[in-house]
């Protein structure tokens, strides 16, 4: 088995994978690029805690290889914003406290931030009455369109709530 | 995982060394290879080898292999002419999967048996002849119709469910050329060879779905499982229903959950054409479907819950 490369923008940077294309892409950001923000839940596509956005799509980056995403841009929960500098998104999971322990968190946002868009773009869910319709933008759709990212505490109201605000101040601008 | 040699490919062609093994949106394979339950020798990365518009064709459309599930269910044209496949695909699994999930790998999508899933079991799927866990063993999301007495496994996924109500066709490519499968002929009952999910052979891959002209009447889908989102099914009902007068005119009817295969039943939809609408016919239509349906124990209750699901979608169907 050869060692492959592939160079990847991650966060805007330029980054080289080189090694083992058995490793994923969670495992590559994790390990070898330190961007621990992203997690690791079930390794399985069932949690969401490693979702990333890549191209502007959200993604389970447990289920998908490194050397498979030469070329692609990708955004973690570091590129999404940071500790003096946090995004709309990150200051309203922290104002409705959305989250206890946290480790969903990360997981959560990249997936509200390209979730946001979908909604934008007038994608349909599986709780659109009319799948032709655009869909409103009521809780039971938020809801629907977040169930990807499991939250073990069981802090899915607040972080409607924090998605809300963000949707709400958006309009307002 | 297994050591594996990667490769991209830039076009979709017949696969011409054993061992080899495509890979698209990877949301199964790589799952089943973490659990060393599928151990190619080298994946061909064809993520990137075009086939991935929607495009008219002969009155229908055409569904490249690499179209996203995502990207199918949002486009204006299946919601609009086809919303039981946007229905369908949208009732499966997460958005972030359905990001890269594909129309050819979704179709090849692997049972999610629990002992298939595993190593430490004894599985005919997995292993040709050790045996099957699933039959005296937790088997509560395990198939009622067409089952053989060496597996007992499902087709899990939606998105075909909708594609044989719909009388879609498989476009394939192998070393021999093109052939066009019915989607409805494209999974397989177990038999005495489970190992085999479907009918493509080694070589082929799967280019594209096409869908025929949009049929008259009300589409609908209905999947009942365990959590009401990102869960696989435990019943699935996909239906075409056309009225004419107050009689069912025209009337297709898959379901998911209960077979090695979307199950499509003729004579079920036979009894149902040209009859008015009521809660006896309906209920004979469930007799024919289930006539020989077998409960393994833990899946006892699907029998009742499929006679339900298909009350409830021609109920909801039929009403004025
Ligand atoms: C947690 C979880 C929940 C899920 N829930 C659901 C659900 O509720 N409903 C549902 O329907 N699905 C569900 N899925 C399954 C998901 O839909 C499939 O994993 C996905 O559709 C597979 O597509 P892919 O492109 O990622 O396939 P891959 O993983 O890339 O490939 C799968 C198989 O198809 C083969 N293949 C791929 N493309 C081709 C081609 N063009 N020609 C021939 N062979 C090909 C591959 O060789 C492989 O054997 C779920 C998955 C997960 C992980
Ligand atoms: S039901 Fe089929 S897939 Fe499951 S253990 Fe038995 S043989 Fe294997
Ligand atoms: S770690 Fe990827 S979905 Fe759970
Ligand atoms: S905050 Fe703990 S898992 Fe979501």
């Amino acid at each position: 088995m050869a060692t492959q490369s592939a160079t990847l923008d991650v966060n805007g940077e330029a980054r080289e994978f080189q090694g083992d294309p058995r490793q994923t892409l969670l495992d590559f950001l994790r390990l070898d690029l330190k961007l621990t923000g992203t997690k690791k839940g079930c390794d399985h596509g069932q949690c969401g805690a490693c979702t990333v956005i890549v191209n502007g799509r959200r993604i389970n980056s447990c289920l998908s290889l490194a050397i498979m995403h030469d070329g692609d841009q990708i955004t973690t929960i570091e590129g999404i914003g940071t500790p003096e500098n946090l995004a709309a998104i990150q200051r309203a999971f922290v104002s409705h406290d959305g989250f206890q322990c946290g480790y969903c968190t990360p997981g959560q946002i990249c997936s509200a931030t390209a979730m946001l868009k979908e909604l934008a773009a007038g994608w349909p869910s599986a709780v659109t009455e009319a799948v032709a319709d655009t869909p409103a933008p009521s809780d039971k759709e938020l809801r629907e369109r977040m169930s990807g990212n499991l939250c073990r505490c069981g802090a899915y109201s607040n972080i409607i709530a924090a998605i809300r605000e963000v949707m709400q101040s958006e309009k307002g601008t | 995982m297994r050591p594996f040699d990667y490769r991209r490919v830039a076009d979709l062609q017949p696969v011409d060394q054993p061992g080899d093994r495509l890979i698209a949106g990877g949301t199964n394979l790589l799952d089943l290879m973490k659990l060393e339950v599928e151990a190619p020798r080298r994946l061909l990365d064809i993520s990137r080898a075009g086939h991935d518009r929607i495009t008219a064709h002969e009155g229908g459309l055409r569904i490249g292999a690499l179209v996203t599930n995502a990207d199918c269910a949002a486009d204006p044209r299946i919601r609009a002419d086809y919303p039981l496949l946007a229905k369908a695909i949208l009732a499966g699994a997460s958005p972030q999967l359905r990001n890269k999930a594909t129309t050819g790998g979704n179709l090849c999508q692997r049972t999610r048996c629990q002992y298939f899933m595993a190593t430490d079991t004894r599985c005919n799927k997995r292993q040709p002849g050790s045996g099957c866990d699933a039959l005296q063993g937790v088997n509560r999301n395990h198939a009622i119709l067409g089952t053989s007495e060496t597996c007992i496994a499902t087709y899990p996924g939606d998105m075909a469910v909708a594609l044989t109500a719909l009388d879609a066709t498989v476009e394939v490519l192998g070393q021999d050329g093109t052939r066009l499968i019915p989607v409805a002929e494209f999974h397989r009952l177990p038999g005495d060879d489970p190992a085999r999910d479907n009918v493509l052979r080694d070589d082929e891959v799967i280019t594209a779905v096409t869908l025929p002209e949009p049929a008259a009447g009300r589409q609908s889908y209905r999947k009942i499982r365990d959590r009401s989102s990102y869960a696989f099914a435990l019943v699935s009902v996909a239906a075409v229903i056309e009225l004419r007068e107050g009689r069912i005119a025209r009337v297709a009817l898959a379901f998911g959950g209960l077979a090695h295969k979307p199950w499509r039943d003729p004579q079920t939809e036979a009894i149902l054409t040209g009859r008015p609408p009521s809660p006896a016919l309906f209920d004979q239509a469930a007799d024919a479907l289930l006539a020989k349906a077998k409960g393994r124990g833990g899946n006892d209750f699907k029998i009742a819950l499929a006679r339900r699901a298909l009350a409830a979608v021609l109920t909801e169907a039929t009403e004025e």
